[in-house]
Formats: structure tokens, C-alpha cells, sequence
């Protein structure tokens, strides 16, 4: 049992919690942090990209010793229908730099080597603990938290819910709403392991280097998703997602999608003779600004995916994870040395400082896309890839059609099928949901 | 129909097979509640549930078998306005343990 009264809790040991925990921990708080799995890492899943900039917000010299896979040379974003890709690949050697930008990572190890970071800080971190409930004065302030071990509350001045995108701490506590199936993708994922050499040739990499696949199309069989493969050091992650609400109405299983993705034919022959050796799924929040939920009260603090803090146009997660964490981090020592409370009104410096940064700006500045894409997933995962395709390959097939009747073929193909109107409507809104 | 357009039916169980878990025996951690007829978001588990862990027996009421739950969470998001289900992490340390996550 633990009878010592903390400077803080913080529930949960994912990216936005260790970042919480240590950034508080270094400055001499006198930290508790609490995770249900059996060690930090182990309840995660992500693609997975770090972005560096967030990471090294907080630990500068993360290179040295973090579990890192490839750093990210290569970019590729491909439109499908179900037997083509057309792509927009992006690869540039201003990326093979001493410190470069985004990193393909194992969350499991990834989490570990984090979690280790924070406990040389200093926090104390429980593990196979699992959070029940908040404990709350007769005010309603938050005082503390109540585990599913047994023995008494645990007290602190403040509690950071670091609990990821199930939140179900926050929600049994009537801090926020229960997320709705239509602003969460579950996504599907595995592990395919390959020689190291095997990766590097297949995908054209020397060392470290890393490519990266971001999908849109009919792999989503017309719901609003994306799937991604990337490339680790001698694995690869294959995965898809799509929103709740639609996988709700169709009749495939996320599991057969994965395996329909696996073998599409632009996909197979890059994990040809691989073996998979995990299956895993987990929710992404992809509700964006509008779904944020209430971010703080008298005693506490949200970060991280229990927040929604996910851009998902960008498939950006981890960082504004670790980013709210941080932030929330240094608004209870900017508190606790003043000797402050932590009250609402006062806690009300973390909404201020999430404003001024790249998580608010970018999750304000798309916050019509997560609508507008459901409202049109039709044409977006469906329509439009396959129109994309077939222009493509009546310009590129040689068959003694001149060209000047290949554009007309194309143009009329657009028109009959999404018309004039329907598509000067969907360049329209989605360039005002882009501002 | 070309190959793509027919999906093949995956084997879930091969697929979680590849995973650690620790089950904690004789505690499931999600229950779905006694029900007459399923709600169409309770039946749609049957298909939805990452890991297959929901079945619809003769009788027509939705079972649960949770060992190889991923502990994503979509069938509680689904479910709760109907309720049917009630939901919790397991205990501390159980369940599912990803290795690469
Ligand atoms: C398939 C997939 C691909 C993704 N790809 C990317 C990507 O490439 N790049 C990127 O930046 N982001 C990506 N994301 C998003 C990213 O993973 C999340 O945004 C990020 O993990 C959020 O961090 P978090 O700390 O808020 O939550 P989590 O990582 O979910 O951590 C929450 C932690 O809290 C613990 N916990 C929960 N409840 C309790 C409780 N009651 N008691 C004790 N402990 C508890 C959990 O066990 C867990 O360790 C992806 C997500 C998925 C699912
Ligand atoms: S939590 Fe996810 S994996 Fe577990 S039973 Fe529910 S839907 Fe299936």
C-alpha cells in the first residue's frame, strides 16, 4: 500500500504520459505513474512514425540510446483501386541528415526505453496496475485515484489522465462524453519479418534509411480509411483502419481487409516470403478539433489520445501526444512552485498553451476534414480512386489512339460518373476544409 | 470476379495465435448481459470484433468468448447506448502482450 501523498499521478505509461511524467520528475516533483500493462509499451500499438521534433523537445539526445528502426528517406502516397496504385512519392537525400526528422519505431521497445527515462528522473511507476476511478473531495476536486489492487486511495495534488484513446477513467468520472463510432478508425496491424537485406533491396535502402507507404482507395471497400506499410530494420508493419461508424455498416471483418490489402498486387511483392509474427489492433481518435473533449478541471489535467489529439490527415499521433504531455507537464511546475492550486481556473494555462502550438493550429486549421471525408467517403475511397486509375492508364496504354481523344475519354469518364457539378462541389469543399 | 473483389476468409485464430497472452482464467473481462435479441450494434460485433471474439449462437443471442480480445475497445464504443455489454480492462498485468505493438 502506498500511504505517501504525491505531487502528481499521472495514468497511463503511452508517449503522452512519459512525457508528463519525466518532464515533472526532472524538475523535482515527486511523481507516481501508473500503467495496467506489464511494462510501458505493452498495451501499444502505432505504424509506427516518431516524429523527432516532439521527442526532442524533451530528451535532446534521444539518438544515443533510443530504439529507433529507419530514419525516413522516403515518401509514398498512393490513390488504389484494385489493381493498380497511382503514386506521389517524395524521397530525398536532405533526409539522410545528422539528425533527421521522422523515424519508423516498435512501440513496445520504443515505450520501454521511454519508460526507463522517466524512472531515471526520478517518478516512481507502478506497473500491472490498472486504474478504477478518481477520488474527488467533497468539492468534487480531484484528489486522487483508486486502483485494482487492493488497499487505499492514492492522493496527489493533481492527476495528468495520460489513459489513451479509450479513456475510461475520464469517462466513468463524467469528465467527457464516451467517444462515438464515428470519430474513431480501428485499425488492424501486423508484423512481417524479413532479412535486413531483403528489406534494403526490396525498397531500394542503404543503412538506416526508410521508406514509408500511406493508402487511400477501394482497400477501404468504400469507408472512409487509410492503410500504411512501412519498413523497419528487418520487419515490416502492415496495417489498415477505418472509421468505427462504417465498419459498423459493412459486412467485412477488419481482418479480412488486412488480408485483401496484403494482397493487393501492389502491395504482395514487397512482404513475399516474410513471417508474420504479431496481429494487432487498437482505436485511433480521428473525430479531430471538434471532438476534443473538456481538458481540465479542479485536480486534472487530459493529454494525449484520451484528449483526441490525433491529426489524422497527417497521421501525425505520438508527437502531439508527447507534446500535450509536456505542456501539461509545465503548467503544474509553473503551479507547484508558486505554490499555486491546482484549480480549473488556474489549470486553465495548459488550454493556453496548447494554442500557441502546431497541435491546436493544425487540428483547428482541419477540423471540416474528418466530416467532410465521411460525408463523402463514396466518392473519396471509391469513385474517385478508380477514376484515377482508369485516366491513368488510357493515357499510358500506347494503342493507336491519338491523344487528343484519350483526354476527351477521360474528361467524359469524370463527367459520367461524378458529374461536373458533383465534382467542382468536391474540389470546393475540400479546399475550404484544407484553408 | 477477379481476385480482389473476392475477399478470402481469413483465419482469425491463426492470426492471434502469433500473440502472448497472459488470461486471467475464469475472469473474463467483458461480459455481454442477458439479452432476448441482439441490438443491430451487438450483432454487428460478430463481424466488427478485430480478434472474432463474438459469435451468435442457435438462439440468436450474441456470445462472447474474450481469451484472444486485443482490448481495442470498439465493442464497447458500439455498444454503449444500448448497454448490452459490460466492459472492463482486465485486472492489472492480464491479457493480451504485444511484443512489437
Ligand atoms: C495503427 C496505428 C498507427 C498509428 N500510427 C502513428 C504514426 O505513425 N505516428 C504517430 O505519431 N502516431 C500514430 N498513431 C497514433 C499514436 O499511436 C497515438 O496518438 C499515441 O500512442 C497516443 O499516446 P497516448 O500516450 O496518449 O496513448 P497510448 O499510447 O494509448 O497510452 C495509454 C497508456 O495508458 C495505459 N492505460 C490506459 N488506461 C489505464 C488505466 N485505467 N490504468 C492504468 N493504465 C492505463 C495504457 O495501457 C497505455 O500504456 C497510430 C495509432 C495506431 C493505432
Ligand atoms: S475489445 Fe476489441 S478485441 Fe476485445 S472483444 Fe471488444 S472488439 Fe473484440
Amino acid at each position: 500500500m502506498i500511504d505517501e501523498k504525491f505531487d502528481a499521478i499521472v495514468v497511463g505509461a503511452g508517449p503522452s504520459g512519459n512525457a508528463a511524467a519525466l518532464v515533472m520528475a526532472r524538475e523535482g516533483l515527486n511523481v507516481l505513474q501508473i500503467e495496467r500493462g506489464e511494462y510501458s509499451g505493452s498495451k501499444n500499438v502505432q505504424g509506427a512514425i516518431l516524429y523527432a521534433d516532439a521527442l526532442e523537445q524533451i530528451i535532446p539526445d534521444f539518438r544515443e540510446d533510443a530504439p529507433l528502426e529507419r530514419h525516413v528517406i522516403e515518401q509514398r502516397m498512393w490513390t488504389m483501386d484494385d489493381r493498380s496504385h497511382t503514386g506521389m512519392h517524395y524521397r530525398s537525400d536532405d533526409f539522410n541528415e545528422d539528425k533527421p526528422n521522422r523515424y519508423t519505431i516498435l512501440r513496445a521497445q520504443f515505450d520501454k526505453w521511454f519508460s526507463a527515462k522517466v524512472r531515471e528522473a526520478g517518478a516512481l511507476l507502478l506497473c500491472e496496475t490498472t486504474v478504477t476511478e478518481l477520488v474527488r473531495d467533497l468539492k468534487g476536486k480531484v484528489i486522487g485515484v483508486q486502483t485494482d489492487r487492493q488497499g487505499a486511495p492514492i492522493m496527489a495534488d493533481i492527476v495528468v489522465l495520460a489513459e489513451g484513446v479509450n479513456g475510461l477513467v475520464g469517462q466513468r468520472s463524467g469528465l467527457r462524453e464516451e467517444v462515438s463510432p464515428d470519430s474513431v478508425a480501428l485499425a488492424v496491424k501486423e508484423m512481417h519479418f524479413l532479412p535486413r537485406e531483403v528489406v534494403e533491396a526490396r525498397f531500394n535502402l542503404k543503412g538506416n534509411e526508410g521508406v514509408v507507404i500511406e493508402a487511400m482507395g477501394t482497400i477501404t471497400k468504400g469507408m472512409t480509411g487509410t492503410g500504411f506499410l512501412y519498413t523497419n530494420e528487418e520487419s515490416i508493419s502492415v496495417g489498415i483502419g477505418c472509421i468505427v461508424s462504417d465498419m459498423t455498416e459493412s459486412e467485412v471483418t477488419p481482418y479480412e481487409l488486412l488480408d485483401a490489402f496484403k494482397k493487393h498486387p501492389s502491395i504482395r511483392p514487397l512482404l513475399e516470403g516474410s513471417e508474420c509474427k504479431e496481429y494487432a489492433a487498437h482505436l485511433i481518435p480521428e473525430g479531430g478539433y471538434n471532438a476534443i473533449p473538456k481538458l481540465h478541471g479542479d485536480g486534472w489535467l487530459v493529454v494525449g489520445d484520451a484528449g483526441q489529439f490525433v491529426n489524422a490527415v497527417h497521421r501525425e499521433g505520438s508527437n502531439l501526444a508527447m507534446t500535450t504531455g509536456r505542456l501539461a507537464a509545465e503548467t503544474v511546475i509553473e503551479l507547484h512552485r508558486k505554490r499555486e492550486e491546482m484549480s480549473e481556473a488556474n489549470l486553465k494555462r495548459y488550454l493556453a498553451r496548447l494554442e500557441d502550438t502546431f497541435v491546436m493550429k493544425d487540428l483547428k486549421k482541419y477540423k471540416g476534414i474528418p466530416a467532410l471525408l465521411h460525408g463523402n467517403k463514396g466518392n473519396f475511397f471509391g469513385t474517385y480512386p478508380q477514376l484515377i486509375s482508369q485516366a491513368m492508364q488510357t493515357w499510358f496504354r500506347v494503342d493507336g489512339v491519338d491523344k487528343k481523344s484519350k483526354e476527351k475519354a477521360i474528361m467524359k469518364n469524370f463527367r459520367e460518373t461524378r458529374t461536373l457539378r458533383g465534382m467542382l462541389g468536391d474540389a470546393f469543399k475540400l479546399a475550404r476544409a484544407w484553408r | 470476379m477477379n481476385e480482389m473483389t473476392t475477399i478470402q476468409t481469413a483465419k482469425v485464430e491463426e492470426k492471434l495465435y502469433q500473440n502472448r497472452y497472459l488470461v486471467d482464467a475464469g475472469r473474463p473481462h467483458i461480459r455481454v448481459k442477458p439479452h432476448e435479441v441482439p441490438s443491430a450494434g451487438l450483432l454487428a460485433m460478430i463481424h466488427l470484433c478485430p480478434a472474432g471474439c463474438y459469435s451468435v449462437a442457435e438462439s440468436g443471442q450474441v456470445e462472447l468468448a474474450a481469451d484472444g480480445c486485443l482490448e481495442c475497445g470498439t465493442c464497447r464504443i458500439v455498444t454503449k447506448g444500448t448497454g448490452e455489454i459490460e466492459w472492463n480492462y482486465p485486472r492489472g498485468g492480464f491479457g493480451v502482450l504485444y511484443k512489437f505493438g
